[in-house]
């Protein structure tokens, strides 16, 4: 077996991880990046509002009132530090990708264009019509191509982090076409895998986002955080879940109820449409329990109506709202109003990372939306996860260079010895025990039902438990699975076995924290705890693996500035 | 009333056990809002692990779902069941590409080539220019729009699996690559286009198109690579006659 060998190693191609390395290509060490699909397939694509950064200062923005939005949105429990260094480099690194090409929207003489967005005070999202993260993504990807230094591994799956003497050298992973396994040497590692959002049945995400990179560290003994914390985005289309962005709230779409009310006057009246995602999920789910909701064949929704912004508003600033809605609900917006309820959308959580993108784990990284970095707390303000991994994509990945370079080589064969481990024992597991009555589609699907019947946008702790134990069993069921395919050759089904194998894993991490927080706060809606309790919770989890399951500590948010409020709108 | 249901007949290839592809029949539950995907992840859950094909986003914009259905090349994640109910759906791997396996197919050939017209803004300043609050490259909307159609393509690789050139001639630099090198060449802000001319003004670049346009057609996000090869012709053909007349004028 053969060595792969980088100064840098890259788990991810989307746009954290390609920012990442670029920056670390800059500082001129060599850099490899393994993604389980190509780099432009990436869950990224799907990102469809915009960035968030204070561009426009000449219209009365400022990079504190973007802080203090982004810390009252997360219900005080944003690290402050982290949030103060992303509105100051978030402007940089928005123009830099004008720079780089990407083709933002832009105002008559020829500048940036900004919209409004949920929970911002003022206009300060910067976008590409609606396709904001397909074109980011296009853009930085396609720049990465001039970079020699930047070599890609293509639809290669990580199956393990290689811990040798207390620190990270590097990882295993098998390349999808051959189902070779492999060791990928290198000196420092950087995460940047996404989210799990595929946990649960009714879901925006993509197939990939299974939280691979989250369960890797978690194995490897680096905490995860935050995990209670899954933002439910407002809006989407009942049956697929696909995302309507919230940019159709922001160019003045309208949220109605069954009786066409503008229900949001009851729940957020200084910010109707614009309020933050976790309350007017909330109110939109309290709506429906109240009988004010539309019933339709996947449950209650409510309308979102653009029809008063005229069809060529429609189809310069929401064409893709427009081919969304036509296609998968054969609903014209110019015409109609859109069906849309609330969808899991993104992890709050993620490894839990210091201000530089260093885990606890010496060599290990993590950035963008599978590093808890701290930015987001208990609720993530829309257009501030694109920003994210521009700002802690470029800042991990030259931390991270500059640690590759003043680590000494080291020795191989340990890490040979341990991708041959990790090679025969899959093998071993999936391909020559053949006993197992399980299928792992529907072991996959019981447990995203389980998700979404207790893991919702309220919670109670009897729910949870019940979901703990669920997940349990679901675990012991996982332990009986077997494949139908046991070739080589682009094995999805092995594939999929160890991404349900980490989501497993990750529901648990996400269900024990949800119960021992015994509070209401963002995006955690606990009916048996109403109320915000800044005496107990004023913090973050700190999530570790041990062989009885999650073992969950407390750790105090950094405030600098802000001191906690209540939070109304 | 009985469940609806519908077949679908797949192509099976494994290599080192088939010598050459198979058709496989699978009769499944019909839902009006089901997409071929949807029908086929529900194979593979249901009926058989082993059934192997690419996809992520569900909603048309990561590129990987490309099959050909009926014949015709179609993001999966876009082809609605109810189109072709009560009739079987045939389902078969991008024409035109070497199958991997099963609906998989090799692209590599189309990454080299994305990475060889150098699809990024070049120009001098690129490293030096300040970022930051007001240092925008400034560029007017009528200048996005000369280039914004070309910036749509989300390398699906349907249009190479409709292009009959790229069928015949592997070594055509083909419909995806070019409207992206088109798409850099008519950005305002980039200086990169001589950089460019040696590939896509090539034997194998746009010269080898007969204008035969099924990319446009097949292209489910109205790039319109086709336009965006001619129009490099005429450029290309205004820059010969240019350097002919105008030796010693540079563009």
């Amino acid at each position: 077996m053969d060595v792969a060998q980088h100064d840098l190693l890259i788990v991810g191609g989307g746009l954290a991880g390609i920012r990442a390395a670029i920056a670390a290509a800059q500082e001129g060490v060599s850099v490899g990046i393994i993604s389980k699909v190509y780099p432009m397939r990436s869950h990224t694509v799907s990102a469809e509002g915009g960035a968030a950064a204070v561009v426009r200062a000449d219209l009365g923005d400022s990079t504190d009132l973007h802080a203090f939005d982004t810390v009252k949105g997360s219900d005080f429990i944003a690290d402050q530090d982290v949030v103060e260094y992303l509105v100051n480099e978030a402007p940089k690194e928005v123009i830099q990708m004008e720079h780089w090409g990407c083709p933002w929207s832009r105002e008559p003489d020829g500048t940036v264009s900004v919209r409004a967005f949920g929970g911002m005070s003022i206009n300060r999202t910067v976008f590409a019509a609606d396709k904001t993260g397909f074109h980011m993504l296009h853009t930085i990807f396609q720049h990465s191509l001039r970079f020699d230094r930047i070599v890609r591994y293509d639809e290669h799956f990580v199956t393990k982090l290689l811990v040798d003497d207390g620190a990270c050298r590097g990882v295993v992973a098998f390349d999808l076409r051959t189902g070779e396994f492999r060791a990928f040497s290198a000196k420092a590692t950087i995460l940047a895998t996404g989210g799990c959002g595929r946990l649960w049945a009714f879901t925006t995400n993509g197939f990939i986002n299974t939280g691979d990179g989250l369960a890797l560290a978690y194995r490897a003994g680096a905490p995860i955080s935050d995990m209670e914390f899954p933002q439910y985005h407002p809006t989407g289309l009942p049956g697929t879940g696909i995302l309507i962005t919230e940019a159709a709230r922001g160019e003045g779409g309208y949220l109605l109820n069954k009786g066409g009310d503008r229900f949001l006057s009851q729940y957020v009246p200084t910010r109707m449409e614009l309020g933050p995602r976790d309350i007017i999920s909330r109110s939109m789910i309290t709506e429906f329990e109240e009988g004010r909701g539309v019933p339709g064949r996947y449950g209650d929704y409510m309308l979102l109506d653009l029809r008063h912004l005229g069809e060529e508003r429609i189809n310069s600033k929401l064409p893709f709202v427009r081919e969304l809605a036509e296609n998968y609900v054969g609903i014209d917006p110019v015409r109609e109003p859109i069906p849309v309820r609330p969808v899991v959308h993104y992890m709050m959580g993620g490894v839990r990372t210091n201000i530089d993108g260093a885990t606890s784990l010496p060599g290990l990284y993590a950035c963008g939306e599978s590093a808890q970095v701290g930015l987001n707390g208990a609720n993530r303000l829309g257009s501030n996860s694109l920003t994210e991994c521009l700002v802690f994509g470029a800042r991990t990945g030259k931390i991270a260079a500059q640690r590759a370079r003043e680590t000494p080589d080291g020795a191989l064969h340990a890490l040979e010895a341990q991708a041959a481990d990790d090679d025969r024992a899959t093998k071993k597991r999936f391909f020559e025990d053949d006993t197992g009555t399980e299928r792992i589609g529907l072991v996959r699907g019981d447990l995203q039902q389980v998700m979404e019947n207790y893991v919702g946008v309220f919670r109670t702790g009897e729910g949870l438990s019940a979901a703990r134990q669920e997940i349990r069993q679901l675990q012991e069921r996982f332990r009986r699975v077997r494949l139908d395919d046991k070739s080589s050759v682009f094995n999805t089904e092995l594939m999929g076995a160890l991404e349900l194998e980490n989501m497993l894993e990750l529901a648990e991490s996400v269900v024990v924290p949800a119960l021992l927080r015994e509070e209401s706060r963002g995006s955690q809606a606990r009916r048996d705890f109403p109320n915000r309790d800044d005496q107990r919770f004023l913090g973050h989890s700190l999530i570790s693996r041990t062989p009885d399951g999650p073992r969950v500590e407390w750790q105090e948010a950094v405030i600098t500035k802000w001191e906690p409020e209540e939070r109304k709108y | 009333m009985a469940e609806r249901t519908i077949g679908l007949s797949v192509t099976r290839f494994r290599p080192g056990e088939d010598r050459q592809p198979v058709s496989q029949t699978f009769t499944i539950p019909y839902h009006d809002d089901w997409v071929v995907l949807d029908a086929l992840q529900y194979i593979k859950d249901r009926h058989d692990g082993s059934l192997s094909f690419r996809w992520s986003c569900h909603m048309g914009v990561c590129g990987s779902c490309g099959m050909m259905v009926n014949g015709v090349p179609k993001l999966t994640c876009a082809a609605f069941l109810r189109d072709y109910f009560p009739n079987e759906v045939r389902v078969e791997p991008l024409a035109n590409f070497p199958v991997i396996r099963d609906l998989v197919v090799d692209i590599d050939d189309f990454m080299h080539k994305l990475a060889e017209v150098k699809p990024y803004i070049i120009r001098d300043d690129l490293e030096t220019a300040p970022v930051g609050f007001g240092h925008e490259f400034r560029q007017a909307p009528e200048e996005v729009d000369d280039y914004r159609q070309f910036s749509m393509c989300i390398n699906c690789m349907l249009c190479y699996s409709a292009c009959p050139v790229y069928g015949m001639e592997p070594r055509f630099l083909g419909p995806a690559a070019i409207a992206l090198a088109h798409r850099y060449n008519m950005d305002s802000r980039d200086q990169g286009r001589n950089e460019r001319m040696p590939v896509i003004g090539s034997s194998e670049g746009i010269w080898e198109c007969t204008y035969i346009g099924e990319c446009s057609v097949v292209c489910p996000k109205n790039v319109d690579p086709a336009s965006a090869i001619q129009r490099t012709k005429l450029a290309t053909t205004n820059d010969w006659f240019r350097s002919i007349l105008m030796p010693w004028g540079k563009r």
